[in-house]
């Protein structure tokens, strides 16, 4: 039918392509084992190193957040003539800017106005 | 002006390079994901206030008191499966079965219903605990940040349940599926969010 071949022309147009069932099952996969692996360490403790776990978990989020925007969302740096890329990196660069910067500034702050550390020290 | 681009079958159309036909809808998929990034930027703020304030007790209590990560785990798997799921719907769209599209899409709305439903019963099992959002800094933002999620996963299940009524009353039209692939996008968007939720606020808190 030539209204749907037209269909599927404005989708590919769109540069939003839709996935294969093979890529959503590669992410889903990766993403069961992206979730169970951060869980399963924080649940048993396999780390006895807080530090260590919470660097770790932090790093598959960012793995897991990754899989999803290339097997679940079909981002590439060619959809929609690399608009939806400058917008995502603008907006990356945003939160990340937001949140070392409040998590930073919150701290010291939290830090410095510690009573008793500063102002005692500083005394007469 | 580039009108008959579409209809011609028969004779030739010349663009610039960069220069398509702009059929009706065909910026909505940019702007949809404007939208995304601007909504993501909500979360980004939601998120720096947790982390800022998520150590905050007030003597209350603490994530480690009130978390069941085996809840949350269930949870997670709820949102992951309605992804996938909702993947399917897109698969089957592509290939125009209406029937097949509207069952992966009330599969995906039962696993978003099951996402919600766990989501308030651990709500309300913590307010019944006496760990409301005005007990301390850190349940406030615990709060708005889990709920605001909440929030968009319960509009995501009413965007859902009305896109199924326009499939079943018009078909899959080419304006249905564009709205399912807007739909997409921010079905998916919301489980990014979530790896977020459930990395820096269960897991992490767990670790405090």
């Amino acid at each position: 039918m030539s209204a749907h071949d037209h269909a599927d022309h404005d989708h590919t147009h769109g540069g939003a392509a839709h996935g294969t069932l093979r890529g959503y099952l590669i992410g889903f996969v990766l993403s069961v084992i992206l979730t169970a692996i951060p869980f399963w360490m924080v649940m048993t403790g396999a780390l006895d190193n807080k530090q260590a776990t919470a660097t770790i978990i932090m790093a598959f989020a960012v793995v897991q957040i990754v899989v999803h925007m290339v097997f679940f969302l079909h981002m590439n740096p060619a959809s929609e003539g690399g608009w939806s890329m400058l917008a995502l990196i603008f907006t990356v660069i945003l939160v990340v800017i937001v949140l070392s910067g409040s998590l930073w500034v919150m701290y010291h702050l939290n830090a410095n106005m510690m009573p008793g550390l500063h102002e005692m020290r500083q005394m007469p | 002006m580039a009108s008959t681009a579409i209809t011609a079958g028969s004779e030739p159309v010349f663009h610039l390079e960069e220069e398509h036909a702009h059929a009706e809808g065909g910026s909505t998929m940019l702007g949809f994901w404007l939208y995304l990034m601007s909504d993501c930027l909500i979360f980004a703020m939601l998120f720096a206030a947790f982390g800022v304030l998520g150590g905050n007790y007030a003597a209350g209590p603490a994530p480690k008191d009130l978390f069941d990560l085996g809840l949350v785990a269930v949870n997670t798997t709820m949102l992951l499966l309605s992804s996938i799921t909702y993947g399917f719907a897109m698969l089957t769209m592509d290939k125009g079965r209406v029937g097949a599209t509207q069952g992966w899409l009330a599969v995906t709305m039962l696993f978003g219903l099951a996402f919600l439903s766990i989501e308030l019963y651990e709500f309300a099992h913590m307010i019944h605990e006496g760990a409301t959002p005005q007990r301390s800094a850190f349940l406030s933002s615990f709060f708005t940040l889990v709920g605001t999620h909440g929030l968009h996963v319960t509009f995501g299940i009413v965007w859902m349940l009305t896109l199924m009524v326009q499939v079943a009353r018009y078909g899959l039209i080419k304006a249905n599926r564009r709205r399912l692939m807007c739909l997409s996008m921010f079905w998916h968007f919301l489980d990014i969010v979530w790896i977020g939720v459930f990395t820096f606020v269960y897991l992490m808190g767990m670790l405090r």
